[in-house]
């Protein structure tokens, strides 16, 4: 029986070093800066001895001001996410009407296509409408893969809010309106935050939309995904390094919301 | 009576946002797809699909796009079964356990293959390990066109560490939602672990493993940017040559026929999950 336990928990072990360990050398390769990246053979360590690495990986100007486009995309594109979705969510949650099925498939029709794609034709509209290599532009493309998601999870999170809380409160006089902001949207904070990590997770890592859409104001994945040739490599491991900071942190803050989110996005 | 109809109009005026916004950023867009993949020079035709499949690179992206899903899907599925059900088993700790293992899922897969390239690439850790073990004498270069079967096992190994994560988690939100009752039943009536987990446990996940496999196939047939950060163009797939087509050549025909074959793909892959998968009503949980 311990026998087996050890092979279990070992199984275990393994899995979870087969996740952490490449993430771990990826931060030792882009802090270590451009020596690291020539050593040979190299240290599973880091290498903090000198400052100058370090100071090398901040300096790189490209990575910085292409992840600053692609926050202002992501937080664009989890703005538009909410404001459009957390409605259509409320409605389907709250209201039996005639469509509401048909609605539903149709937010779930999207999932079978390779949505990022679209982008191809939206590069001559975005031109023509002064949307082509702005953040705005590459935000509401995003926003197209993010929205059915945003929409699914918000109707399944004010589902689980009682409708009596929401008639006590418009007994006591309060305005659907006022009832809905002072009594559903508290509740639904969590939940809602977790949409809004969700698609701005969706956003700083698509790939796709952002490369064909931009020019001069690439967003991180666009900038890295077009130097791939010809930048140095110290250069791709920092942007790698960039890129998967953020998605770390944002796991590690809806994870005990995350099971619950995908069971009900799928049904 | 008006103030009733009003009350009727709430709901219609809730989605209209969204109806309005994936109608100019989905719906329109596709239909300019098609238009733009069969918009020729010399009006409508197949122009753009013959230069398509007359391109040198076009049998080989078809073949290692279908070759990576191929592989990618199945591993993933059986991979995030295994993982799901240890879940079950693990009593202290299963909370960071499964924040680690569901960390993939917030990573692109250009982070991912910028990742492998440097446990891959010539001075990586990969090549620092085989020295290590006196198997190497030097560095070695494993990405090129020259050793093609390294490249493809990397791209499966950076594609099941990034995206197996997906598949987990929606297996583990499906695991959760099993009753236990069956399970209990089953260990009642004397089955071994093993026939508990194909006669009970599988059928029961019929329902998330259709979902995480029609996820997945989309997903993996749009994987390009890991390609590319890994092999560059030695390993042409359907979406790096439509990015090829549209960034390099700037041919927004041809690259809009690639995206017609890779909508089509997806399409063809979900229907398939729908119908060979398919719950009937009387056996859902």
């Amino acid at each position: 029986m311990t026998l087996r336990r050890g092979i279990f928990l070992s199984g275990v072990g393994v899995l979870s070093a087969w996740t952490l360990v490449p993430i771990w050398l990826i931060c030792i390769s882009a802090l270590g800066g451009r020596n690291a990246v020539d050593a040979w053979p190299k240290s599973f360590l880091p290498n903090l001895a000198s400052f100058g690495t370090l100071r090398a990986f901040l300096d790189i100007e490209g990575v910085w001001s292409a992840a600053l486009v692609s926050i202002e995309v992501a937080v664009l594109c989890m703005a538009f996410s909410l404001l459009l979705g957390a409605p259509a969510g409320y409605a389907l949650a709250r209201y039996a009407f005639r469509g509401a099925t048909t609605y539903r498939l149709l937010i779930l029709l999207t999932r079978a296509f390779p949505v990022g794609i679209l982008a191809l034709p939206l590069t001559i509209t975005f031109i023509r409408l002064d949307l082509y290599d702005t953040p705005l532009g590459v935000a509401l493309m995003h926003t197209a893969l993010a929205l059915p998601f945003a929409v699914l999870v918000s109707a399944s999170l004010f589902q689980a809010i009682p409708r009596e809380f929401e008639e006590a409160a418009w007994v006591f006089g309060c305005s659907r309106v006022r009832a809905f902001l002072r009594v559903v949207m508290p509740l639904a904070l969590p939940g809602v935050a977790a949409i809004a990590i969700f698609a701005f997770v969706i956003s700083w890592n698509e790939v796709f939309a952002a490369s064909v859409l931009t020019v001069r104001h690439r967003t991180l994945t666009a900038y890295l995904l077009t130097v791939l040739a010809e930048s140095p490599l110290h250069v791709q491991f920092a942007g790698g390094f960039v890129l998967i900071v953020p998605s770390v942190v944002f796991i590690f803050l809806v994870r005990k919301r995350l099971f619950a989110m995908w069971g009900i996005a799928n049904r | 009576m008006s103030a009733e109809r009003a009350r009727r109009l709430v709901p219609y005026l809730l989605l209209l946002p969204s109806l309005v916004f994936l109608t100019a950023l989905f719906f329109i867009p596709l239909v300019q797809t098609v238009a733009l993949a069969f918009d020729g020079e010399h009006g409508w035709g197949v122009g753009n699909f013959n230069r398509m499949v007359d391109d040198i690179n076009f049998t080989d992206a078809v073949e290692n796009t279908f070759a990576v899903v191929a592989v990618v899907v199945p591993l993933q599925l059986c991979l995030a079964l295994a993982m799901a059900l240890m879940l079950r088993h693990i009593d202290r700790g299963r909370d960071i356990v499964l924040w680690i293992w569901s960390i993939p899922l917030g990573i692109s897969d250009l982070a991912a293959g910028l990742v492998w390239l440097a446990i891959l690439t010539e001075r990586g850790y990969l090549n620092t390990i085989l020295f290590h073990f006196g198997l190497i004498a030097g560095p070695e270069s494993w990405l090129t066109y020259e050793t093609p079967a390294v490249l493809f096992i990397a791209i499966i190994v950076a594609e099941t560490w990034r995206a197996t994560a997906i598949v987990l988690v929606i297996l583990v939100a499906g695991v959760q939602l099993l009753p236990r009752e069956y399970g209990e039943a089953a260990d009642v009536f004397g089955a071994s672990p093993w026939q508990r987990f194909t006669r009970v446990t599988l059928p029961l996940l019929k329902p998330s493993i259709q979902t995480a496999l029609i996820l997945r196939t989309v997903l993996a047939f749009e994987m390009f940017a890991l390609v590319l950060s890994l092999g560059g163009r030695n390993f042409p797939v359907l979406v790096s040559e439509a990015y090829q087509w549209q960034n390099a050549e700037q041919d927004t025909g041809v690259a809009a026929a690639y995206a017609i074959v890779v909508m089509l793909v997806s399409l063809a892959a979900t229907v398939v999950y729908l119908s060979v998968l398919r719950t009937p009503r009387e056996q859902m949980p």
